[in-house]
């Protein structure tokens, strides 16, 4: 049963609590196709999403998320904070929460930011990406479009590709994924791909083909160039030949291969237009089941009184 | 040097046959019919055969090397692909592979296209090596990947080292998805400090600065951990220094993906020789004292060494008639080179023959993955044939690079390329 | 300690259900208007037979939804426990409809209030109407059912259990004392 105070990432998270957030999700996907949108169950509840990094898709996304459960929301974005006048961190969470807030949803540029944030406020704290190290909101986002296309989770045989080394997306979705079951495999190129890797649970492949061969779903993560220093993907083009999801590449293989992207996209690049326009890719379901994903985890941590709950 | 096609059936008859695959060596004849190798053994010939009485020679395998800089495109007043590939024949080398340095350098499948496209119409196989990184900067990697598809053998920055030490991991590890070495110039930028010539009592004599042997063998011991750590494929070129020797060893027992080359002009001469500041002897790395040349003697001879290549390097008379500070760094060797290191290697220190041969052919193909059956029916036609107990002086005549920086003139050499057959076309050495 | 009393048998519950059919189509002239809604867990089931007995009776198939009230609990945030979402299944348009809510018993009148605040999410019906098995009395809220299938007065510490053959062992309606 739910009982985590907390929501920072996937890793030693428990498998029945994951399908618990991502059955809730369901429920809370059908009120999304209401004519009114809206049910009150977080009304009276004040969360706070503090966005150090530039994000407007995940930020909407919670701030719908939010709205739709008929919270109050503010949103907090770095480059118009205080932190410029050279208020610490710390400061200037602890003078936010002073207005009596219930959560706070935190995306920062730092790998252990978010558990950095618990320990100095009360409210609870939702990781909407900390540096490379999780991002479990779109890793539970993704497991529930799996669910939804397959019915289940394990014994899919599901590729993550790209530079797994800085994705924090890749790493949720891997905890997540291992713990439900499924078979993992990532491809990149090796500079890309930690060397203990397999540590996790997860297979290594650096042949796209093969990987596009085997995999029920495909998860493609996006390029970043602005991430990677000392340019370690040496042209666009290279990498689109060596491990694009090109529509050569898809159209070759025999089965229907479902295509996901956690957005936003390199068209051309990681992935082709017409594979991210095509039937098999579920990449805008991805963001409708996002924000029910939202929902559902801000409801769990929020929607009871609290007791002890489970220190995390 | 003549070159012409092969007529339709050429029959090399009577010649000391040995195969460094095969490991074994006989007195027979090769029927080579339309390039392709027909028969092996004792050949009866009949009218239509142009017979090549090969008496007295030993043939084998074409010289394979792995390090010759043609410069071209952007130097072609040093050399073409045509005059390197003239050097080359003169030599007995069939196929070689060049290094990117070349102005623009080449890291790019576009590039690589060119050598590939230019090499087809020539009688010796020119395999392009790329560039590790974008205008060998040192700084972000090149299209690697398409240049493999496009032909790319393996990847260097050679005349330069990869200076940052992440550069070089995180090209290692790329790489591995492509399973062909990398091959980096190891001399540490700082350390060598501007040195011309090795570091020693006789660049202090001279009044030279001096590159030590650290520059290179820390870069060496580098490169190999670092290929250790990513399991990947590194050949280090042009060894030069005993503690580059050692690390090699010690790395070769843990790790199986390390291979070296030597050049002749490093197992010749000792820095004893530039005394006179010949400019045909500043090399880089450079020729270093007579107790690192014993080691690299040892590392060949241990199987530490797995090949010779001669980092051909031509360059104009102008840029070497200057002072030694000024003169461009390196030496042609192609043509000079056979009988330099069967003089060294074979008659000087009692290595077989079949060992040299196999240092010149079976390793280096090896190492690129190039197909080592070549003594074998059907294959085409890669053979070179030689007089290994002449001893001959090597003359401005024997060049046949459109440079002549050889320090080699009126050496005397011993061992000597008559023929050498390639891509369906046999040149005549002498 | 009074014993459990079996108050409505199987044969009981599916007369009361049948007279309540004949009072909506009493009741309504045009019935292709209707639609019921069954209030999770025991409304549906009704809601089902009620379908079921409409279609027989005018050869009308009224459209046949169910209603989760979770989202619109008002106890929310107070309780201890996580309440089980079952979920609302409604894909047919309310508007200009005559919607007829269907449970099994009405008590307190919460829930319906709860599924009134829900029905509003969904569009506007013409007409909200409430049909329940049992009414066993102590209303919080003025909320009145339209159809009863029967009258029971209860005290404070008994309980009406509705036990239904599609989800339960035996089917009747108890009168059970000691719990909730």
């Amino acid at each position: 049963m739910f009982n985590h105070s907390n929501f920072l990432g996937l890793k030693n998270f428990p498998r029945a609590d994951i399908q618990e957030i991502i059955d809730t999700a369901f429920k809370f996907k059908e009120v999304l196709d209401r004519p009114i949108k809206k049910v009150p169950l977080l009304k009276g509840v004040t969360i706070v999403n503090l966005f150090f990094e530039n994000s407007t898709r995940t930020r909407i996304s919670f701030e719908l998320a939010q709205k739709r459960l008929s919270a109050d929301t503010v949103n907090f974005s770095a480059s118009s904070s205080s932190l410029k006048k050279g208020e610490s961190f710390k400061d200037t969470v602890q003078n936010i929460e002073a207005m009596k807030i219930d959560a706070v949803v935190m995306r920062h540029p730092s790998a252990g930011s978010a558990k950095h944030l618990t320990e100095f406020i009360d409210a609870k704290v939702v990781n909407a990406g900390d540096g490379t190290h999780e991002h479990p909101t779109q890793a539970i986002l993704d497991m529930m479009s799996i669910q939804e296309k397959f019915g289940k989770i394990k014994d899919l045989n599901i590729a993550i590709v790209g530079d797994i080394s800085h994705s924090r997306v890749a790493r949720s979705n891997i905890y997540g994924l291992v713990s439900m079951g499924a078979n993992v495999t990532v491809c990149g190129p090796p500079n890309l791909i930690p060397e203990n890797i397999c540590d996790f649970g997860v297979k290594v492949s650096y042949d796209i083909d093969e990987v596009v061969e085997w995999a029920d779903a495909i998860n493609i993560l996006r390029i970043q160039r602005e991430r990677m220093g000392i340019g370690l993907i040496p042209s666009n083009r290279e990498y689109r030949r060596l491990f694009g999801i090109t529509s050569e590449r898809v159209h070759r293989i025999k089965k229907e291969l479902v295509i996901m992207h956690p957005g936003p996209m390199n068209r051309g690049v990681e992935i082709d237009s017409q594979v991210a326009d095509s039937d098999q890719a579920i990449i805008l379901d991805q963001v409708l089941n996002g924000v029910a994903s939202r929902m559902s985890i801000l409801y769990l941590l929020l929607g009871v009184k609290d007791k002890d709950r489970d220190e995390d | 040097m003549k070159i012409k096609k092969l007529d339709n059936k050429v029959l090399l008859k009577n010649a000391s046959i040995i195969d460094p695959l095969k490991e074994n060596q006989s007195i027979g004849d090769v029927l080579i019919t339309k390039g392709k190798i027909a028969e092996i053994g004792k050949v009866q010939h009949s009218e239509d055969i142009k017979v090549i009485d090969c008496s007295g020679l030993v043939l084998t395998h074409g010289f394979c090397d792995l390090h010759v800089h043609f410069r071209d495109p952007g130097n072609e007043d040093k050399e073409t692909l045509e005059s390197g590939a003239k050097a080359a024949l003169a030599g007995g080398f069939t196929r070689v592979c060049t290094m990117p340095n070349t102005v623009p350098p080449i890291d790019n499948p576009e590039s690589i296209n060119y050598v590939i496209e230019k090499s087809k119409l020539l009688s010796v196989h020119i395999h392009p090596i790329g560039a590790v990184t974008k205008g060998q900067q040192g700084v972000e990697l090149s299209e690697m990947g398409l240049m493999h598809q496009a032909g790319a053998v393996a990847f260097s920055d050679d005349g330069l080292p990869i200076q940052n030490g992440l550069v070089m991991r995180k090209a290692l590890e790329y790489s591995k998805m492509l399973q062909v070495p990398v091959i980096n110039h190891a001399e540490d930028e700082c350390l060598r400090c501007n040195g011309l010539m090795n570091e020693g009592s006789v660049s202090t004599k001279l009044g030279l600065s001096g590159n030590p042997n650290v520059a290179e063998s820390m870069m060496v011991y580098r490169d190999l951990k670092l290929a250790e750590l990513t399991n990947a494929q590194l050949h280090v070129p042009h060894v030069s220094t005993a503690d580059s020797v050692k690390h090699i060893a010690e790395m070769k027992k843990k790790h199986s993906m390390i291979t070296a080359e030597v050049t002749p002009h490093h197992l010749f001469f000792s820095d004893d020789d530039l005394i006179n500041y010949d400019t045909n002897l500043k090399v880089a790395p450079p020729i270093r004292n007579a107790s690192s040349r014993a080691a690299l003697i040892s590392g060949i001879k241990d199987g530490t060494i797995d090949c010779i290549a001669t980092d051909h390097a031509p360059h104009t008379m102008h840029d070497k008639e200057t002072t030694f500070d000024i003169a461009a760094f390196g030496l042609i060797g192609l043509e000079s080179c056979f009988g330099i290191v069967k003089r060294i290697l074979v008659d000087d220190e009692g290595l077989s023959l079949m060992h040299l041969i196999k240092l010149l052919t079976i390793s280096p193909r090896k190492i690129m993955g190039f197909d080592n059956d070549l003594l074998s029916i059907g294959k085409e036609a890669e053979l070179v044939l030689f007089d290994d107990e002449e001893k001959w002086n090597f003359q401005k005549t024997d060049v046949m690079s459109k440079s002549i920086n050889t320090p080699f003139i009126n050496r005397e050499l011993s061992g000597r390329v008559k023929y050498t057959i390639s891509k369906g076309h046999i040149a005549t050495c002498v | 300690m009074n014993k459990n009393k079996k108050i409505l048998t199987s044969s009981d519950v599916s007369k009361k259900i049948t007279r309540i059919g004949h009072e909506i189509v009493e009741n309504y002239s045009d019935i292709s208007k209707v639609v019921l809604l069954g209030i999770h867990n025991r409304g549906v089931p009704i809601a089902q037979r009620l379908k079921k007995f409409l279609k027989d009776l005018t050869d009308i198939d009224v459209p046949s939804g169910s209603l989760d009230i979770t989202f619109h609990r008002d106890d929310f945030r107070e309780r201890l426990t996580m309440p089980e979402i079952k979920g609302t299944d409604i894909n047919f348009d309310l508007d200009g409809k005559i919607v007829i809510l269907v449970d099994d018993v009405l008590y307190s009148g919460r829930t319906v209030r709860a599924a009134l605040d829900e029905i509003n999410s969904f569009g506007r019906p013409s007409i909200i109407a409430l049909a329940v098995l049992i009414d066993r009395g102590h209303r919080e809220l003025p909320i009145r059912a339209d159809f009863v299938g029967k009258n029971i007065p209860t005290n404070t510490g008994e309980h009406v259990a509705v036990r239904l053959k599609e989800s339960d062992a035996e089917e009747g309606v108890f009168l059970l004392y000691g719990h909730e």
